[in-house]
């Protein structure tokens, strides 16, 4: 794959670019569009380092159903521009925003620049997994067999966000009419 | 990726577009005329022969007409929406196989833009994508009854999705693969079991995916209807209750490219209903002997009898997809539009758990090996 | 008032239903005769009462009207204007005679109010123009005959 760094470095830009747009842009529904660019950005890194499933995941979950979700209650909330503008912020509090920040930077490329972070890869090689019959059948055998709790912990997890949601939304039909 | 792929990949990607964009004006005049004709009038029957240019004549006034911004719109969502509705319809045909393989020179040519190995599951993240279109319309038209057509869409198409993805699993489970390529290959094999009993050599039919999942068919041709914004599931655009949704800023131009994005989108679940349920290119019964008549007629052998098996195979294809193109119009000028209360409960009474029954029935099935 | 109609099972599952419904629709597309009038080609046809564009009965080449007014008087969208003058032989007859077909509504009470017989409805329909017209007594007598 000779032309993947070029392409990587487009949808590393796009990614980082429209994370900003995201933090910037005053209009929520800007920022929430920009967000479904960053996940679409990500998708298309996953998919040059060969992991399709990831990446088709990353498009169908976050971007196709997630992130529609987020769009509906921004609409639905008509949240619009001034009830965000909190006025001016303290002297003191924008020097101490910039100060953490650049300390995060100062971190991010410590640890980048200390760890072993390169040598990073565990036993499924891009050859193994081709061998195996590709990415869905390697992810879906391991989460199955040796990842079988988190697996159906995760499923009780979601199962009780459904029973929150419906006795929250039921609360209020109690009494008057069903 | 060397020369041959290069030229393979863009010849077949040119192919698809053609196709593609020969949807649109074809399947509006069947539209029309077909909805005539069942309601016992004529339509359009007076340009070119059977009316067929009325089309074209369609399309030079959308390009020419007059393309205004109402003022209280958001610009660049308003004109960006109808391209992110376009787009992902386009983008979707891609994986799906027209045609079986050809060897050429030794290299083999898959008659399918990208054999992507989670096929199936890049259809499905793609077309949820053209949700997007349709909300970012109906939110910057900054109307209500654009918004409100643009929630219900959204609402509908999350909804029915659900029952869509859980249909197929059953196919994944048969097939064990995501390959639309594969699946559609494996769907020439005979079927040799129903149930737990062995079937006669006599009665062995192919072992299309609607002989073997006719329930996941069901709930997936269902869902199809819902997730392409057709009737009876147009809520979005349900002219009697909200003008005409979405789309009710748009004019021109922009207002045809959603009405492209319809029949592309249709097109291409006609093509996932073919590829996955009635076996993709595999010949229509009785092309097998007219195909084997034919190159025994004419002396074909080698390269061109592998041409006209190629043929034979695209004309299969796209004769399946077409009945399915022709079935969404029939259907539409049959059936009265939903209530959207109605549409909800189908969506989450009846088909969610017809779906989980079904993946419960085919996983019983498949434990046992009768499938 | 809501009648909850029985419906036995099959009903309810409403897939034959459905299917019985496409069968209607493709039969009545294959079979049923089509009722659209082709227009330039076929014409409906109309009734010899039906009420179309006027014109004035001459005979002789002399128009019928003696320009006795009743005509103007009846007419509720007030259409017609007449201007009355005398022949050699002093015979009244309208030097002007004029109906503004865009105010007429077509109901026909100037051919009922008419005592000799002069103005009359004819059957032709296709009166479309592309500019605001007023017929004059030139163009009513000549209509004549053109039923």
């Amino acid at each position: 794959m000779d032309i993947s760094p070029f392409f990587f470095y487009l949808f590393a830009g796009l990614a980082i670019a429209c994370s900003t747009m995201v933090i910037l842009k005053k209009n929520p529904v800007t920022s929430a569009f920009s967000l479904v660019l960053v996940f679409f950005a990500f998708a298309g890194i996953y998919a040059l380092l060969d992991a399709h499933l990831i990446a088709a995941l990353q498009v169908f979950v976050y971007t196709g159903a997630i992130m529609v979700l987020f769009v509906f209650v921004i609409m639905l909330l008509n949240a619009d521009v001034p009830s965000f503008d909190l006025g001016r912020s303290h002297f003191l509090m924008r020097v101490s925003a910039g100060f953490s920040a650049l300390v995060l930077l100062g971190i991010f490329v410590w640890a980048f620049k200390e760890s072993s972070f390169h040598s990073i890869g565990g036993e499924f090689t891009l050859e193994k997994i081709e061998a195996a019959g590709g990415n869905t059948q390697v992810i879906s055998e391991l989460m199955f067999s040796e990842y079988i709790l988190p697996f159906e912990l995760t499923s009780i997890l979601l199962l009780a966000a459904i029973v929150g949601a419906v006795a929250i939304a039921k609360r209020k039909l109690v009494g008057g009419r069903v | 990726m060397d020369t041959f792929d290069w030229i393979t990949t863009a010849a077949k990607s040119a192919f698809l577009v053609i196709i593609l964009l020969q949807v649109v004006p074809i399947m509006a005049w069947v539209e029309r005329r077909g909805s005539a004709l069942m309601q016992n009038r004529l339509g359009p029957n007076r340009i070119g022969p059977l009316g067929l240019f009325q089309s074209i004549a369609d399309a030079i006034k959308f390009i020419f007409k007059e393309d205004p911004i109402p003022g209280h719109v958001e610009p660049f969502y308003y004109m960006l929406a109808p391209l992110v509705s376009v787009v992902p319809a386009f983008m979707t045909f891609g994986v799906i196989p027209f045609a079986s393989s050809i060897n050429l020179d030794g290299r083999v040519l898959h008659f399918q833009v990208a054999d992507l190995n989670v096929g199936l599951l890049y259809v499905f993240s793609v077309a949820s994508l053209g949700v997007y279109g349709i909300i970012m319309a109906g939110w910057s038209s900054n109307n209500k009854y654009t918004i409100l057509g643009s929630l219900r869409s959204s609402s509908q198409m999350i909804s029915y999705e659900l029952s869509m993805g859980l249909s197929v699993i059953g196919i994944i489970l048969v097939f064990s693969t995501l390959k639309l390529g594969d699946i559609a290959t494996q769907q020439g094999q005979l079927m040799t079991h129903l149930g737990p009993w062995l079937l006669p050599e006599w009665l062995q039919i192919p072992k299309w995916g609607v002989f073997i999942q006719p329930l996941g068919f069901l709930v997936f041709l269902v869902a199809a209807f819902a997730e392409t914004n057709r009737l009876p599931f147009d809520l979005p655009e349900g002219e009697s209750e909200i003008v005409a949704g979405y789309h009710l800023e748009y004019g021109s131009m922009k207002f045809a490219m959603f009405m492209m994005a319809e029949y592309l989108n249709m097109f291409t679940a006609s093509g996932l209903i073919t590829t996955l349920y009635f076996g993709g290119w595999q010949l229509l019964p009785g092309f097998g002997p007219l195909l084997g008549l034919l190159q025994s007629q004419f002396g074909l052998a080698g390269m061109s009898a592998e041409w006209a098996r190629v043929g034979f195979e695209v004309l299969s294809f796209f004769l399946k997809v077409g009945f399915f193109m022709w079935f969404f119009v029939w259907v539409r000028w049959t059936l009265p539009r939903f209530r959207y209360d109605q549409l909800m409960d189908l969506g989450w009474k009846v088909m969610f758990p017809l779906a989980m029954v079904n993946i419960l029935l085919t996983g019983t099935f498949a434990y046992y090996g009768w499938i | 008032m809501l009648v909850k109609k029985k419906k036995n099972p099959l009903q309810e599952i409403y897939l034959i239903e459905i299917l019985k419904g496409l069968f209607i629709t493709i039969k009545n597309m294959l079979f049923a005769p089509k009722v659209t009038i082709q227009y330039p080609e076929q014409r409906r046809n109309y009734s010899e009462r039906f009420r179309g564009m006027h014109y004035i009965k001459a005979t002789n080449g002399v128009e019928n009207c003696t320009a006795c007014m009743l005509c103007p008087t009846v007419c509720p969208a007030e259409c017609i204007h007449i201007e009355a003058g005398e022949r050699a032989d002093k015979e009244k007859y309208p030097v002007k005679f004029e109906i503004d077909v865009l105010r007429c509504c077509f109901c026909g009470m100037c051919e009922e109010a008419c005592p000799k017989d002069a103005i009359k409805l004819s059957t032709i329909y296709e009166m479309s123009t592309t500019h605001r017209e007023v017929y004059d007594k030139a163009f009513l007598v000549e209509q004549r005959g053109s039923k």
